[in-house]
């Protein structure tokens, strides 16, 4: 702040204000970097703090440690019967998929392998997704794509419990919560690896 | 007219039901009248303009009439790409029309007076700027290329001869971009030890949501509110998106809204049902955020025909996320033989090039061939090399060099696998 003032003070002085770390020289100088703040480590002291509320508002982040999943639960059954009335008529009454690829399959653990020969294989919660919040993530975020966010919470792990147990990741007697969805196992067989591209040379 | 009695007040649901009333009957009307097509006139000019003044200044320089603007294709859909028409471009900008787009959840509508990014997590101070804040603190202008990381699946997977450039490449675009880097937004809020990921969220209808490692959040990205010189377009993130140069184009959030510090990846949405790379032996690869050194030819492509033997210019864009392009080479002889095709100015890092070679065709059918090689020495590689490496069934960075064939009559159709006999 105290260099804003500066300038500010300046305006009316004659001649042209100058910054203090330009005032010793009078050329302009080509910057290749990042603008960083004339005092080293002040701050522009522009932007204000963010509250709780509108943090809370807008947060809905929730990594594979179930981290900040919200109360509620929602049962086998229950995700079914909404499955029926929020999903089929994109992704197929048994989660196959339609829009002639449009909507993807959701249903199918099989197979599970030979992905990266053949690209018709659908991939499906069940044979491809290896996190299990990634669905509730999803169904939160983005759906239905018509009406996002108009499910509740309940609905959602409803969903997520029907989901589970429609790719065989869940017996049919599961209530997804907080609690238990972090902990489902997955049944893909793929191993996800961190990009191993080398950096620089050779083939990758 | 003071006399003049006021027509009753209307409500404004009112006048928009009035309105889409009137629209209604125009649809009609328009359909009762099928039959008779409106006929466009051609565009026209005087014999010589010399003679003839000029039209005064217009407000915004249009397109020539003679000059129609081509499309992105498909358009129309809610999800999904819209593939650039680059064998219609000359140099390295793109239009900022006709850049393609890919949206995961419709094209969102932002008031940017109450458009606000808020930044929280593993932060010392969460804050929330408005645009007004952004364009007070220092900002950046640089060129970078945005591709997405599905380009080239429609010329590795099932392509067909008589496909376009803009169809199987088309998802790249080029310009020059301004915003706050991240690196400054991210000092005021002060990052805490622990936070090792940053999540940028779009204000979307599908709220897009990538984690990144906090490395490039402190490299080179920004938080940009303008390209080419004009505020961002709406399909493509008015009224600020991330732009994270050289990576995926999904990394560069649209419509950006929220920045989260975290200490591990969310796992989110697209993160590992969709932007994963299969590789061979049932693994993935997940988090392959840049996009490798790749060059496409633009010029000739299906459907151009060449009228005959003589000199005809090869051109094309050639681009790497790692850096400059050193050097690009072109074949026409399939790949035996190679020549240095010209860089058309300087190369930027993280930005797209145009080379040219002036070719002079024999009338003999023959394949055309571009190979780039960037500043860290990786070439492109070949078809059989990709597949080898990849899979033929492998989804995104699909970077292998690409091959167009010329045949007797002049007729240029892409090559989908020139290992085939």
């Amino acid at each position: 702040m105290t260099w804003l003032l500066f300038l500010l003070a300046c305006g009316d002085a004659p001649g042209p204000a100058k910054a203090p770390s330009e005032a010793a020289s009078s050329a302009s100088t080509v910057r290749s970097t990042a603008p960083t703040h004339p005092a080293a480590g002040a701050s522009w002291e522009i932007g204000r703090a963010a509250t709780p509320e509108e943090i809370a508002a807008w947060d809905l982040d929730v990594d594979p440690t179930g981290r900040s999943l919200p109360p509620g639960k929602g049962t086998v059954p229950e995700g079914q019967a909404l499955f029926q009335t929020q999903c089929a008529a994109c992704h197929g009454l048994n989660g196959e998929g339609g829009g002639n690829g449009m909507y993807p399959a959701l249903i199918g653990a099989e197979p599970k392998t030979g992905f990266a020969e053949d690209y018709k294989i659908h991939k499906t919660i069940g044979n491809w997704w290896p996190y299990p919040t990634t669905i509730f993530d999803y169904v939160r975020r983005a759906m239905p794509q018509t009406m996002p966010g108009s499910l509740t919470d309940p609905q959602i792990y409803a969903l997520t419990a029907y989901l589970l147990h429609a790719n065989g990741a869940v017996p049919a007697d599961f209530v997804a919560d907080a609690t238990s969805v972090p902990q489902v196992k997955m049944p893909t067989k793929v191993q996800f690896i961190r990009d191993d591209r080398p950096e620089t040379t050779s083939f990758r | 007219m003071s006399d003049t009695p006021k027509p009753p007040a209307r409500s404004r649901r009112e006048v928009l039901s009035a309105g889409l009333g009137a629209l209604a009957a125009g649809v009609t009307l328009r359909a009762a009248h099928a039959e008779e097509p409106v006929v466009e006139a051609p565009p026209s000019a005087p014999p010589d303009a010399t003679k003839v003044l000029g039209a005064p200044a217009p407000p915004r320089s249009e397109r020539s009439p003679f000059a129609p603007p081509p499309t992105v294709l498909p358009n129309g859909h809610i999800s999904g790409p819209a593939f650039s028409p680059i064998h219609t471009f000359h140099g390295t900008i793109t239009p900022t029309d006709l850049q393609f787009q890919r949206n995961h959840g419709g094209v969102a509508s932002i008031d940017p007076t109450r458009w606000k990014l808020m930044i929280h997590g593993l932060v010392e101070r969460p804050m929330v700027f408005t645009l007004a804040d952004l364009k007070r603190l220092p900002s950046v202008s640089r060129i970078a290329f945005l591709e997405c990381s599905g380009n080239g699946r429609n010329a590795y997977r099932n392509a067909k001869p008589d496909a376009t450039v803009q169809h199987l490449d088309g998802l790249i675009s080029n310009l020059e971009w301004t915003g706050v880097p991240l690196s400054v937004l991210l000092a005021e809020v002060g990052v805490k030890p622990e936070a090792t990921w940053f999540v940028a969220e779009g204000g979307d209808a599908s709220v897009m949501a990538r984690s990144m490692p906090i490395e490039k959040a402190l490299d080179d990205t920004l938080v940009v509110y303008a390209a080419n010189g004009e505020p961002l377009r709406t399909a493509h993130g008015f009224p600020v998106r991330l732009l994270t140069p050289g990576w995926e184009a999904n990394t560069s959030i649209k419509w950006l809204r929220r920045i989260e510090l975290v200490d591990q990846p969310l796992m989110s949405k697209d993160e590992t049902s969709k932007y994963t790379d299969p590789l061979p032996g049932d693994k993935a690869r997940q988090f392959s955020f840049v996009m490798d050194c790749k060059s496409v030819l633009t010029h000739p492509t299906f459907p151009t025909r060449l009228e005959g033997p003589g000199w005809w210019p090869i051109s094309g864009l050639a681009w790497s996320g790692r850096g400059r392009i050193s050097r690009v080479e072109v074949s026409t002889d399939g790949g035996k033989s190679w020549a240095d095709a010209e860089l058309q100015g300087t190369p930027l890092p993280k930005a797209a090039v145009r080379f040219n070679l002036p070719w002079r065709w024999d009338g003999k059918p023959c394949r055309l061939q571009s190979r780039a090689t960037d500043e860290t020495g990786y070439v492109q590689p070949t078809f059989r090399e990709f597949r080898e490496a990849r899979g033929a069934g492998t989804d995104f960075h699909m970077n292998s060099v690409r091959t167009w064939e010329v045949r007797e009559d002049g007729q240029v159709f892409f090559v989908p696998d020139p290992e085939a006999a």
